[in-house]
């Protein structure tokens, strides 16, 4: 039973990474990852949402009438992110306006929905929530590891401290623009599946 | 030049949803692999967004902003913080009128769009879009602007990206690199396109 409760929490991070492998959530976590600092709160802030969220639908299941059960969850949902939101804004102002829309659109983040329409709607709420940080977990993987690379060749910095002197500073690491800019989370997201995907073949793509 | 106009350029080719905020992101890989479903749902995608743009300004406007409900005598309330919930509900909502409406009245439409509206009230992109006129405080008229550009901006990547991604099904890349991992690369290049429109 430990077992099993140890996979829930960790099955999600690289063998069923709700990025990588089944393309969720991907909205959202693109946008927040040009520095560590508004990658690691969106993570968290995900993180809760989704494990919250799959504890609440997995506790009142059972009477859920199936036909309005998308509009249940995602009122749930909303609901969350509301509150984290709000205390975003009462606590962190200087974070919550570098996320700008971005917690709004932790709703709409397919991860949340999916896991509690997959998982929590047929699932006990100990598991259920073990599963949503498990995923949140995956979901902050992905983010943490683009946002470094991003942070440390597009800025010279980690958390905000420098790492490599930049030339406009009198140092000798010339800044790589690129990075800073949306386009190269693509291909740093596209570099990490190649990663994920050569090391466990299971998750190929047929031709 | 006029300020709708520039606001929908600036959205359509700019400030592209998919390729410069990432939004709409799910839809947007999912449904690519063929050009003919790739413009049923950027189409979807481009009528919802004329819609629920402005509405939601509406009600922002009339319902929940502060000292918006006086006339029912409560000029102390500010009821921002719901928006959020409001916002989805009345996408969701839309969405199923436009459906039912469709359905009804044109069925030939219906037949192209159908399949692709109940998808898209989680689309971050719809969501987005009216997160976006909150946050830089569009009128009505700018909002439904704002809506069409980037409704538009949608329907043109996507229908870009699938044409790429039909060519790319003859290509023989690294086992790994299949599938989801080439069209992110693509993405990404068509990005770095579209940023040369905002000039450097």
């Amino acid at each position: 039973m430990a077992d099993r409760k140890r996979d829930l929490l960790l099955r999600s991070i690289i063998e069923r990474n709700p990025i990588a492998l089944l393309v969720l959530g991907i909205c959202s976590a693109l946008a927040v990852t040009t520095q560590l600092e508004t990658a690691l709160v969106m993570s968290i802030c995900v993180t809760l949402v989704v494990a919250f969220s799959s504890l609440t639908i997995s506790l009142v299941r059972a009477h859920i009438p199936n036909s309005v059960r998308i509009g249940i969850q995602i009122t749930v949902i909303a609901t969350l992110v509301i509150l984290v939101d709000q205390i975003l804004k009462a606590f962190y102002f200087d974070l919550a306006r570098q996320l700008s829309i971005y917690v709004g659109l932790i709703i709409t983040n397919c991860i949340v929905m999916g896991r509690a329409e997959g998982f929590a709607m047929s699932n006990p709420p100990i598991s259920s929530f073990l599963d949503g940080i498990g995923n949140g977990l995956g979901y902050g993987f992905i983010l943490m590891t683009v946002a470094f690379f991003r942070e440390l060749l597009g800025s010279g910095t980690l958390f905000g401290v420098e790492i490599l002197p930049l030339t406009t500073n009198g140092g000798w690491y010339l800044r790589n623009g690129i990075m800073v800019l949306p386009v190269s989370a693509f291909f740093l997201i596209a570099l990490i599946i190649w990663f994920l995907r050569t090391i466990d073949p299971v998750q190929q793509e047929k031709n | 030049m006029n300020p709708y106009l520039e606001i929908i350029i600036r959205s359509f080719f700019v400030e592209n949803l998919p390729l410069s905020f990432f939004l709409g992101m799910c839809t947007f890989l999912a449904i690519s692999k063929k050009v003919q479903s790739a413009i049923g749902l950027g189409a979807a995608v481009l009528v919802l967004m004329v819609i629920t743009v402005p509405v939601n300004h509406l009600i922002l406007e009339y319902l929940l902003a502060a000292g918006a409900l006086a006339w029912i005598g409560q000029p102390d309330l500010d009821l921002t913080f719901l928006g959020l919930l409001i916002y989805i509900g009345v996408i969701a909502a839309i969405v199923q009128i436009l459906e039912m409406f469709l359905d009804r009245f044109m069925p030939a439409l219906y037949a192209t769009l159908g399949i692709f509206l109940p998808l898209l009230t989680v689309n971050c992109a719809i969501l987005g879009g009216s997160l976006f006129m909150v946050e830089r405080e569009y009128t009505l008229g700018e909002s439904a602007a704002y809506g069409f550009g980037a409704g538009g901006g949608f329907f043109l990547a996507v229908v870009l990206l699938a044409g790429i991604r039909e060519k790319l099904e003859y290509a023989n890349p690294p086992a790994g690199l299949r599938g989801l991992g080439l069209t992110f690369i693509c993405a990404g290049l068509m990005a770095l396109a579209f940023m040369g429109l905002g000039g450097f």
